[in-house]
């Protein structure tokens, strides 16, 4: 009764993914959201497959920071060709596996600073921000922000990628002083949740009057859902950014198709799509300029971002600092 | 063909029993006082007790060391004596060779016996619809079936009135002995006995005495079960 | 002299079984580990976890242990219309996927929930549900629920004849007949949710407020993601070992042993008193139930017509999974329960110790070598489903197969009955009801499952907590909250499925 259920299933499995001998694959190792029905993933798959004679396969793997453990799981024999949605806090690390080959691509890239990473080519960005409901009291500092006694909700740095933002934003904004604010800012907030998703779930129920998120976030409840009524708030201190970026597995058993993708990442029909998709700032503005709604959003005075090498180095003591401060 | 008890020790924390009997075809009743090890006594016989010492053996040959079921013996118990969710025939069939599916042959078998039994057109019938007489002609309906030489009853009939003990008792007298089985029967009934049994077996003192016969045992019984019967006897 | 074991029993199966759990448990384990460089043992901060981790628990599993005593008593007791969907319900909180419990209790207990609402209203302070209270009133929501269950079979497995007699004696039933039947039922419900809570991650991260309440597991999941130091990782997962084995050690020698088994629709007749405060009990308890589920419901309807084809085959797909790990848990529960002996109590306590993180990596190193994982990730999700839920089916069936064994076993073994025959048509027959329940709680619980899943999956094989979470993650939070309530639905006719399809025709006796 059981087996014949499990082989059946398995059957099933084997045969819902094409064995297409004679087309090359391009295997594609990225976060689950991007993959998913509402992300870029199914958009950029139909667009370069029109061009490429071949079958582009998306593997999700939980979030950017998932994907890079994954990778250090598989290790060498990885079957991913290009591995998409790592962030500069993980480019070090990624770097540091020496499974990652240059990309060769110049593009015009629209980031607030400059890109000069032979091996990591970046996709998209946007700047971190506290996300709060229109009308409501804005700070306009994290300093503010932590002598107010505005109620916030936060990510685990230890197990988001946001957290780990929010980290390395007050790190690159107060540096030593960093402990202190993260002191000061301990009673206002109301929990710290394992991931991105649970704790925007608990903004929207009102559990807390902002949420740690992007300065995009907006746009996507005033475009898909016409509703204004959540802002970013803008800081003095500046804002720190994140960068995603993809790069190609120097391992890849097919190269050139790895490099055209690469290629095509900074091309309009992938650039294009990322604004509504991924809720994020395109890499390389679209020819059409960005989507209408976005010019409402906030634009940051200052970018704020450390190198990969100094965020790396610097998480175990901008955790430990996090971690006592919060935990008194 | 006798049962051949030698030498058996039964030992247990600070209880222990030795027995040294021999059973001729024929009942014999198994008396002692309430944890004397009367049951303990037809449990190792069946094979759920592992005895520390000695022998036994039927018609020359040593069961002491086969399992329960490869034992020349069938047992009723004081209660559970049929699964609750099989039918009669079922039940009774289970006696043949612990298997549900039957032959054609094996199943006239199954129905004959029912019939022996008293139980004509309730072959169907879960036991749960039959009272408690007819559940006990059930079992003993399997145990004329599997036809096996040595059959123990640990006080099956005990939940029944009077009467119908009585009758169940007449049905072992009328059914087993006749093809010379060797009944072990622990009773607390000296009526019981008396009515069926042809010897009688005493356990008392951690000891199983030799068995003698029902009518001798009680003109002059020992003090052991004189103690025991008190007033009755 | 030595009582034989009841030999009709087959003991292959289970040993079977008892393999594939220690190795999906323990050798996954070594799998992480043999992939580690152990550079450096547990910091302080580690301890600090260990030290919440276990207060956590232990406060959790008592509170839930303690108000399950008066709930079960309370139902034992009384007769009423909506007692069967009650004693049904009591298995919904256990099965909802964690953020799905969450946020319905936060509808309740939240800074924006009706309490809190209500208190306002009224011009009082608010309550927080944040720290260790939250972490504990989430968990006792989870499991209080499920003690009640197991406390209430013991309270009905007490015959009532014996309550007659304490009555017409004017003797004292609770120190005479229930503490016994606690002693008995209490040490083992105490041991499931404690190791439950142990492992949790979300719900204490989430409530707990902040890093104080760090759990070992939420340090796993950093060790394996984050810093991807496998070492650290294993090392800590053993450490969540030893604290079960600490554990079950204690729970098992507070154990009295005792006879189980009976059916639920009975109700125990008694003769003192307490009508009012039984009531009370009853209500207060299925308010605390019934409030979080019902929220869940209203957060969930508006959003049900944005539910694409996609989210309606991933729940088919969940179901597929779901059935199938149910039945694979229900046979190997019974191999288990056959075999018996001190092996099965260990292989049936340990997959609540594992770290379905490590479990989950372990597997995926051991796989790689020789398959693509995205394309094993549903057989392996039954599997893994089949063995985590493995300890509820096989606490729910242990009493009843023992009861069979103790009334059958010697009727078995001398009709010299075949194991299959002993299996199939003797034990099989006696155990439905337990088995629809142990089945119920089963797929339901394999239908919330995210563990192991999520490093496995696909895209072509998305499953409805999955897809639920990738809503969530692309800000659809209305869908999200339909994706849920679908969940709860499904979840929970599945478990009311076995569970009732257990009680029909259950018993001929």
């Amino acid at each position: 009764m059981q087996k014949p259920l499990i082989l059946t299933a398995a059957a099933a499995f084997a045969m819902a993914s094409p064995a297409l001998a004679e087309t090359p694959v391009l295997t594609v190792l990225t976060y689950d959201s991007f993959t998913s029905d509402w992300g870029p993933g199914p958009v950029v798959e139909a667009a370069f497959e029109e061009t490429c004679a071949c079958d582009l396969q998306f593997v999700g793997a939980g979030d950017g920071a998932a994907l890079l453990a994954r990778l250090q799981l598989e290790g060498p024999r990885t079957d991913a060709d290009i591995v998409l949605g790592l962030d500069t806090n993980l480019t070090a690390a990624a770097r540091d596996t020496g499974l990652f080959a240059p990309h060769g691509v110049t593009a015009d890239l629209a980031l607030p600073i400059a890109w000069d990473d032979t091996e990591f080519l970046p996709f998209d960005w946007g700047y971190f921000a506290f996300v709060g409901n229109a009308g409501a009291d804005a700070p306009t500092s994290l300093r503010a922000l932590a002598d107010s006694d505005i109620k916030i909700v936060i990510q685990d740095p230890r197990s988001s990628t946001p957290g780990l933002g929010l980290l390395m934003w007050v790190q690159a904004a107060y540096g030593e002083d960093a402990p202190a604010l993260w002191a000061d800012l301990a009673d206002n907030i109301v929990t710290v949740t394992p991931g991105w998703s649970e704790a925007y779930g608990l903004f929207l129920e009102g559990e807390a009057d902002a949420v740690l998120s992007y300065t995009t976030s907006p746009a996507y409840h005033l475009i898909a859902e016409e509703d204004d009524s959540k802002v970013a708030w803008a800081f003095d201190e500046g804002h720190y950014l994140q960068v995603e970026v993809a790069g190609k597995v120097a391992a890849t058993d097919t190269p050139e198709l790895a490099d055209t993708f690469m290629a095509f990442m900074a091309s309009e029909p992938f650039q294009s799509v990322i604004a509504t998709t991924n809720w994020m700032y395109p890499a390389v503005t679209p020819a059409a300029g960005l989507p209408a709604g976005f010019e409402t959003l906030i634009t940051p005075q200052k970018a704020l971002l450390l190198s990969p090498e100094d965020a790396l180095s610097i998480r175990p003591t901008a955790l430990e600092a996090w971690r006592s401060a919060l935990s008194q | 063909m006798v049962l051949k008890i030698n030498n058996l020790s039964l030992v247990q924390g600070d209880f222990s029993l030795r027995a040294d009997i021999v059973c001729d075809a024929g009942v014999t009743a198994v008396m002692g006082p309430s944890g004397a090890g009367k049951s303990t006594l037809l449990a190792a016989i069946a094979g759920f007790i592992a005895p520390t010492g000695g022998q036994m053996a039927f018609a020359g040959r040593e069961f002491t060391d086969l399992t329960p079921a490869e034992r020349p013996v069938s047992m009723l118990f004081q209660d559970n004596n049929l699964f609750p969710h099989l039918t009669i025939a079922e039940n009774v069939g289970l006696g043949l060779r612990g298997e549900l599916r039957l032959s054609g042959q094996e199943k006239e078998a199954v129905a004959q016996a029912i019939v022996d039994v008293g139980l004509e057109g309730l072959a169907a019938r879960k036991p749960a619809a039959l009272s408690g007489g007819q559940q006990s002609r059930a079992a003993l309906a399997r145990v004329l079936l599997a036809g096996r030489p040595i059959v123990l009853l640990d006080e099956p009939f005990a939940a029944l009135g009077p009467r119908l003990k009585d009758e169940m008792l007449d049905l072992v007298r009328e059914r087993l002995i006749p093809k010379g089985q060797i009944v072990l029967m622990v009773s607390h009934d000296p009526n019981d006995v008396k009515r069926i049994a042809d010897q009688v077996c005493l356990v008392a003192e951690g000891r199983v005495s030799a068995a003698k016969p029902t009518d001798e045992i009680f003109e002059n019984p020992p003090d052991a079960l004189r103690a025991y019967l008190g007033d009755m006897g | 002299m030595a009582l034989r074991a009841v030999a009709i029993n087959p003991r292959w199966p289970g040993g079977i079984v008892a393999g594939l759990v220690l190795a999906l448990t323990l050798g996954t384990l070594c799998a992480v580990g043999l992939r580690a460089d152990f550079l450096a043992g547990l910091g302080v901060a580690d301890w600090a976890a260990v030290r919440f981790t276990v207060l956590q628990a232990l406060v959790s599993a008592l509170v839930s242990c303690l108000l399950a005593i008066p709930v079960a008593r309370a139902l034992a007791r009384r007769q009423f219309r909506g007692r069967s969907a009650i004693i049904t319900l009591l298995g919904a909180p256990f099965l909802l996927p964690v953020i799905v419990a969450v946020l319905g209790l936060l509808s309740v207990f939240g800074r924006n929930g009706i309490v809190n609402n209500a208190l306002s209203a009224v011009g009082l302070p608010e309550v927080s549900i944040y720290g260790f209270h939250g972490v504990v009133l989430a968990h006792v929501f989870f499991n209080m629920p499920l003690v009640t269950r197991f406390i209430l079979q013991g309270w009905l497995a007490i015959p009532s004849e014996r309550f007659r007699l304490a009555a017409s004696l004017g003797a004292p039933v609770g120190r005479l007949l229930e503490w016994p039947m606690l002693r008995s039922v209490l040490p083992s419900a105490f041991l499931v949710v404690f190791l439950i809570c142990l492992t949790s991650f979300a719900v204490a991260l989430t409530l707990g407020g902040g890093p104080k309440a760090t759990t070992v597991e939420l340090a796993i999941y950093q060790a394996l993601r984050f810093d991807f130091d496998l070492g650290r990782a294993a090392l800590l997962a053993l450490l969540q070992f030893g604290i079960c084995a600490i554990a079950a050690i204690f729970a098992w020698s507070a154990t009295q042993r005792d006879e189980g088994g009976a059916g639920l629709d009975r109700a125990v007749q008694r003769w003192d008193g307490g009508v009012k405060r039984d009531a009370i009990i009853i209500v207060l308890a299925a308010l605390f139930l019934l409030l979080p589920l019902g929220m869940i419901v209203v957060r969930g309807v508006a959003g049900i017509p944005e539910l694409t084809v996609d989210i309606w085959r991933a729940a088919l797909r969940s179901i597929l999974v779901a059935v199938s790990s149910a039945v694979l848990c229900t046979g190997f529960a019974l191999a288990l329960a056959l075999r018996g002996g001190r092996l099965a109590s260990v292989v049936g306590v340990l997959p609540l110790a594992a770290s379905s993180l490590v479990v989950g990596t372990g597997l995926f190193l051991i796989v790689y070598p020789f398959v693509n994982p995205a394309r094993l990730a549903l057989p392996i999700t039954m599997l893994v489903n089949a063995v985590l839920a493995l300890p509820f089916v096989l606490r729910s069936i242990g009493p009843a197969v023992a009861k069979v064994e103790a009334d059958f076993g010697r009727l078995g073994t001398s009709l010299g009955l075949s194991s299959r025959v002993w299996t199939w048509r003797i034990v099989l027959p006696r155990l439905r009801q337990p088995l629809g329940f142990g089945a119920g709680l089963a797929a339901a619980l394999s239908m919330g499952d995210l563990g192991v899943i999520a490093l496995f999956a696909g895209d072509a094989q998305e499953t409805l907590p999955l897809a639920m979470y990738r809503l969530m993650g692309a800000y659809r939070m209305e869908a999200a909250a339909a994706a849920a309530l679908l969940l709860v639905a499904v979840s929970f006719s599945l478990f009311w499925f076995f569970d009732r399809g257990g009680q029909i025709g259950a018993q001929d006796k």
